[in-house]
């Protein structure tokens, strides 16, 4: 009996991981063209920059309108690390992880120290600030034409090819699903939703409130950046719309979209909105329009987002048809 | 023996407004010190100041003879020190027992990379922590909403939640701002047992209460506060004698005010 719960309850703690690992495994079988393998890549490398973000926003209930910035970062790390440091790309990517965590280590602490809309703001300016390097720095960053990411390569062997960009992603998406749910299930996990549920009563049990939002800050930097290091080097070129407040807003939505607090839900908001629109197409000029909707009627109606709105009606079902 | 908790001449202001004007207490391990008062006497200010919510305008506080005056909440948690809610704080999306195991944060190492990649010592310091937690749990007699959102709990559970989830800091010092207010009498004398377990066990308490006959009953002190000033203190029998605590709080002879409502 001890054994099946224990059972139970690790198979349910992870029930997101074991789910979004055999999509990616199903997945490649049910794909009939490399576009749509693209697509996925794409899916892949947003949904970990979103995880990243909702722990931010999901659990720590800090918000942050400027993640397009490290996203940004990461990817001209990639660029950047061969051309400055001599680094290879490969090696590149880490770096700009580090590099991006540390920064936000520094600019986190007076930053946090804002709340509701005035953290918004300054998150807001910080992703403004980045772009605004990224476009003017031309000697540097090539400016708004951006820089050639070379190709990675790992001990020799050159990574190439739709297909092997689709594992090396879907491994990372997995790891990062990974790292996040240990951390959700850690005492630090638990710190941070005592922080967003109140910040008095966590303090007064002995949380440092100012420290666990800027490391949870930090470690979403973390994703956002090792997500578009990731995303620089399968495209082989960046540009600083990778930092655009737009994307910014883009990697909100689909947090809230796909469900505050649910890793589920961030993949699930990462591909409704970046698959939906191709869908769209069809409808040229009320594209925008329709994708408008369809995110209001969202929010109206699951209210909390996709994956707990769903969790909790199936709960519900199973209750009412146990009684 | 030496008091664990004191405060000398503590005051604050809020614009022009003096909320605590020069208070003085002392509380010794294993004592209840009660502070009462009519709404807006400055106990939950005093209480502000003392567990570092606020920073007083003047006057010191000590913890085990160290001045810890206007440090931060969750270093005097780690001092020992901690303290419940009169409006409840408790953590909304937790279940009950997530809510006191976020007591146990600091007897737990805290190491992130250990977290994010949920090494095996973590995972074993997990199970002690809810092993504790559930014993907390047990001591305030909420064993059976354990695993029930803390949303979804009674009123007097939520109270009696918030004391379990500062016992399980194992605290030297705790605060209790109303445990018993909104409960009814059988809760009340639940707390009222708890309260006394707690104290017995040497832990210094301090303890804000409306509940008048809960206050005689298990004080060893008395602390009398009007308008943020120190109107009286004592034991239970001197400040129920004292003529100026009558006037102010406990109503003139023949009043039907607030003693008689809360001593039915």
């Amino acid at each position: 009996m001890n054994v099946f719960n224990t059972l139970r309850n690790i198979v349910e703690n992870r029930a997101s991981l074991i789910l979004i690992g055999a999509m990616i495994l199903v997945l490649p079988l049910l794909m009939t063209s490399s576009f749509q393998m693209r697509l996925a890549i794409v899916v892949w490398v947003y949904a970990m920059a979103v995880i990243g973000l909702n722990l931010l926003m999901g659990f720590a209930g800090q918000v942050s309108l400027g993640h397009a910035g490290f996203f940004g970062i990461g990817a001209y790390s990639v660029a950047l690390g061969p051309s400055q440091l001599g680094l290879s790309p490969a090696l590149s990517l880490p770096a700009g992880v580090a590099f991006c965590g540390i920064l936000a280590l520094v600019l986190g602490r007076p930053i946090l120290r804002l709340k509701g809309h005035y953290l918004a703001v300054a998150t807001l300016g910080l992703g403004m600030l980045v772009f605004m390097v990224l476009s003017n720095e031309v000697e540097l960053t090539g400016g708004p034409d951006g820089m050639q990411v070379p190709r990675m390569a790992i001990l020799g062997w050159k990574v190439k090819g739709t297909d092997t960009w689709y594992w090396i992603t879907g491994i990372a998406l997995i790891i990062g699903v990974w790292l996040a749910l240990n951390l959700i299930n850690s005492p630090t996990g638990l710190a941070l939703r005592a922080i967003r549920d109140s910040e008095v009563a966590a303090s007064v049990l002995g949380v440092d409130i100012a420290k666990y939002k800027v490391i949870v800050f930090s470690i979403s930097a973390c994703f956002a950046s090792a997500a578009g290091g990731l995303l620089a080097l399968y495209n082989g070129h960046v540009t600083p719309g990778l930092s655009d407040f737009l994307i910014s807003v883009q990697m909100v939505t689909m947090v809230v979209l796909g469900g505050m607090g649910s890793i589920a839900g961030s993949l699930v908001g990462a591909a409704l909105i970046i698959i939906l629109p191709q869908f769209l197409t069809s409808l040229h000029e009320y594209e925008h329009a329709f994708l408008g909707l369809i995110m209001i009627l969202t929010m109206i109606f699951m209210r909390s987002g996709i994956v707990p709105s769903i969790g909790n009606a199936i709960k519900r079902g199973r209750h009412d048809s146990n009684s | 023996m030496t008091a664990i908790l004191e405060t000398t001449g503590l005051s604050i202001f809020f614009g022009g407004l003096k909320a605590l004007d020069n208070v003085s207490l002392a509380v010794r391990p294993g004592e209840i010190l009660s502070v009462i008062g009519p709404n807006g006497a400055g106990k939950t200010t005093l209480f502000n100041l003392i567990s570092g919510v606020y920073q007083p305008s003047s006057g010191q506080v000590f913890l085990e003879g160290q001045d810890v005056t206007g440090q931060e909440p969750n270093k005097l948690a780690g001092m020992g020190l901690t303290r419940t809610f009169q409006n409840l704080q408790v953590f909304q999306t937790m279940t009950a027992l997530e809510n006191v195991m976020v007591g146990r944060h600091l007897h737990e190492k805290r190491n992130i990379v250990a977290h994010l990649l949920s090494l095996p010592s973590v995972r074993r310091q997990r199970v002690e922590s809810r092993e504790k937690a559930m014993e907390c749990l047990a001591r305030v007699d909420l064993e059976q909403y354990a695993h029930q959102p803390a949303s979804a709990l009674p009123y007097g559970a939520l109270k009696r939640l918030e004391i379990a989830r500062a016992l399980a800091l194992s605290p030297k010092v705790l605060l209790l701002d109303e445990p018993a207010a909104g409960c009814n009498p059988r809760e009340t004398e639940e707390v009222d047992e708890i309260i006394s377990e707690i104290a017995a066990g040497g832990m210094a308490v301090v303890l804000v209460e409306h509940d008048m006959r809960l206050v005689m009953k298990i004080s060893n002190h008395i602390l009398v506060l009007n308008f943020g000033r120190k109107l009286a203190e004592g034991n239970a029998a001197s400040i129920a004698a004292d003529p100026h605590v009558i006037e102010a709080y406990l109503g003139l002879e023949g009043d039907k005010g607030e003693t008689g409502a809360v001593a039915e």
